[in-house]
């Protein structure tokens, strides 16, 4: 698997995000033949991000599958197919195209299961970039994770990391109900914090991870957030502000049980996300601590940081204001600690 | 499975071939062109009854087209089917305690009551499943050619849809990913001459829908939906060609559907004579005289024929009003399925 990456140690190594994804792609389809990956551009071209780079000279066209652009007719063949006993896994160019396959991903995938009485089920990954940051305008750049999470029957991933990014999606992968897996564009070349294990190591779904914990406030966060969060907890823990930060990973469902936890010790709870506010999957993050007793153990009025409720624009100062920076995750934390004691 | 005992038979699957071919062949396809009449007879009167609730789509009027398609099936060969869809699954082989127990919202229903009239699915008769959504079951079907291509199976998959999919997004691209990709897959159009309420003279600018075939490579036939022989030989043909490798066919079985579209319908869209013209090329008694004028059957075995549909639809009836009802306790834990160990 491994004899090309940069070893730090002998079990583990630094991979980026594009990286540890390709690896457990390429480890899932060499331990079953059922695997197969489809999309546009997967094939000689890599996928639009390179995740899939090289692995259609190991694996052939007939597992890596290129398709015309025609993101509902692979999705529905993709359902077809995880119905009659493969498990594809779909890359759609962009999270925005998923608007394009939306009919087979919500109302055929996420309901066959349970609507069809149980006796089918539909083992489907859909991988697709989200996110803002690459000056592509507002049909490139969105954060849709609300949406899937939205829909009973979808799983909803969304890793931070490359060495969750590799164990989640090879969970996902084994799965068989249909997990939408959604990768922030930033994070491909992102080398991260942690090295990645060697391996075929499972990070279940439906797991929040504590990041790093302190007893001042709890900072529940997604995606590229918890990278941002990372940064403004290193930076206070400096000052003596002790941050825990957790990332649910798997946002639908959702673990709550660690969140809850550290509010308990903290009282005080900051919730970040890149997608717009307006009806956000934040705002469930909130609306579970405040209708349960850990509500009672609040020190400070729980705040929100997200996205604009605007489309993302496309000049980078404009986009830079869309959504929540660095400073302003830092802001807002120094003012809850700050004031409220 | 199959026991002819002077026309009467304890029936599972439908037998395969050539109506005409022998004595059992024809009784076989009249039996199941009777139970699908027989069926939606049924349905119709526990409707009026007050018995079952929600919506119905009856297919009277169409029975040649879904039993002429399914005798050129295996019992391994995949179906999707669409809100119409009673007589897809009956000809495939469903049990019809199982189906009208779905109807009247009982446990023992093929959805366990969450599914209805439109998402009954079959596991083991090769259905996956009758479909709310115009046109959503055509990539499905794509797709499970794709995974009988990919896992060597040697098994066809036929979308039955009507005219108005022909115009979903969904169609096209389905069509286009199945013959560049030379997929075993049927697209069986029943052309019963309206969506709803639009005629296919207003929504299409071609007379023969499967001429739609020709911008995407594909051979397209028309045959009179109501003859069940023609339709049996288009479908043999097109289920010999799609698993010799040769890819997929259009077929447009030309019928009408004698019933509304639906419990609300109040006809306004056609007149009386109409609908009284066709139901003087019923389809039952088209195969009735075909029989007759060839020798086939008597008319006291036809008679005997239809008595047994009758009685195994009545049989059905009983049974499944006595069944328990769905209780809505263990839904939460139905939206998924378990992740084995």
């Amino acid at each position: 698997m491994s004899d090309k990456s940069d070893k730090t140690d002998t079990n583990s190594r630094m991979l980026t995000m594009a990286e540890s994804l390709r690896e457990a792609m390429t480890i899932a389809m060499t331990e079953r033949d059922d695997v197969f990956l489809m999309g546009e551009d997967v094939g000689i071209y890599g996928g639009a991000f390179g995740v899939s780079s090289e692995m259609q000279n190991k694996f052939g066209p007939e597992r890596i599958i290129d398709t015309p652009i025609s993101e509902l007719g692979i999705v529905g063949a993709a359902v077809g197919a995880a119905l009659a006993g493969m498990r594809p896994i779909v890359e759609i160019q962009f999270s925005d195209f998923t608007a394009q396959a939306m009919d087979q991903i919500a109302n055929q995938a996420a309901k066959i299961h349970f609507m069809l009485g149980g006796a089918l089920h539909v083992p489907l990954v859909l991988r697709t970039p989200q996110g803002s940051g690459t000056g592509a305008a507002a049909q490139h750049s969105q954060v849709l994770e609300t949406w899937f999470a939205n829909i009973p029957g979808l799983k909803v991933v969304v890793p931070s990391n490359p060495a969750d990014a590799k164990g989640l999606l090879l969970s996902a992968i084994d799965d068989p109900n249909p997990v939408i897996f959604l990768e922030h564009k930033l994070l491909y070349k992102f080398p991260g914090r942690d090295s990645v294990p060697e391996g075929s190591q499972r990070i279940p779904l439906g797991v929040s991870k504590v990041v790093r914990r302190g007893s001042d406030l709890t900072i529940v966060a997604t995606g590229i957030m918890v990278n941002k969060s990372w940064d403004v907890a290193e930076k206070l823990a400096a000052e003596g502000i002790n941050i825990t930060l957790i990332d649910p990973r798997t946002i639908s469902p959702l673990d709550m049980e660690p969140i809850h936890e550290s509010v308990l010790e903290t009282g005080r709870l900051l919730v970040v996300q890149e997608g717009p506010s307006h009806g956000g999957f934040i705002n469930e993050v909130i609306a579970r601590v405040s209708e349960s007793s850990t509500f009672g153990s609040l020190i400070a009025p729980i705040k929100r940081l997200a996205g604009m409720n605007i489309p993302i624009p496309y000049a980078p100062q404009l986009e830079r204001a869309a959504v929540p920076q660095v400073e302003d995750i830092e802001a807002a934390a120094r003012e809850i600690v700050k004031n409220w004691r | 499975m199959h026991k002819c005992e002077s026309g009467k038979m304890t029936t599972t699957q439908l037998l395969k071939g050539n109506p005409l071919s022998s004595k059992e062949h024809a009784t076989h396809a009249l039996l199941y062109m009777w139970k699908v009449r027989k069926f939606e007879e049924a349905v119709k009167d526990l409707f009026g009854r007050g018995m079952m609730h929600g919506t119905m789509h009856l297919s009277i009027g169409q029975e040649a087209s879904a039993t002429g398609m399914c005798l050129a099936l295996d019992l391994a060969d995949q179906i999707t089917s669409t809100h119409r869809g009673h007589g897809h699954c009956i000809a495939k082989g469903a049990d019809l305690t199982r189906m009208i127990a779905e109807l009247l919202g009982k446990k023992i229903g093929y959805c366990g009551g969450r599914g209805g009239s439109m998402h009954i699915a079959d596991v083991e008769t090769g259905n996956l499943g009758a479909n709310g959504v115009v046109g959503g079951g055509i990539p499905i079907a794509v797709g499970a050619a794709l995974a009988s291509k990919l896992q060597k199976k040697g098994t066809v998959a036929v979308s039955f849809f009507g005219d108005g999919a022909m115009n979903e997004g969904a169609f096209h691209e389905a069509a286009n990913l199945a013959a560049i990709w030379k997929l075993p897959v049927i697209f069986f159009c029943e052309n019963n001459h309206y969506g709803m309420s639009s005629s296919t003279e207003k929504a299409f600018a071609i007379d023969k829908l499967s001429d739609r075939g020709l911008g995407y490579g594909i051979p397209g036939v028309t045959v009179d939906g109501n003859n069940i022989v023609e339709v049996y030989e288009a479908a043999q043909a097109a289920v010999a060609r799609a698993k010799n490798g040769e890819g997929p066919t259009i077929i447009e079985a030309v019928t009408y559907r004698w019933e509304g579209h639906s419990r609300s319908d109040k006809n306004l869209y056609r007149t009386k004579e109409e609908i009284e013209e066709w139901k003087h090329k019923d389809p039952i008694p088209k195969f009735i005289s075909i029989l007759l004028e060839k020798n086939l059957l008597s008319q006291q075995e036809i008679d005997a024929v239809q008595q047994q549909a009758y009685d195994e639809i009545m049989q059905a009836v009983n049974e499944a009003v006595k069944a328990e009802s769905a209780e809505p306790s263990g839904l939460l834990d139905a939206v998924f399925k378990k992740v084995s160990a």
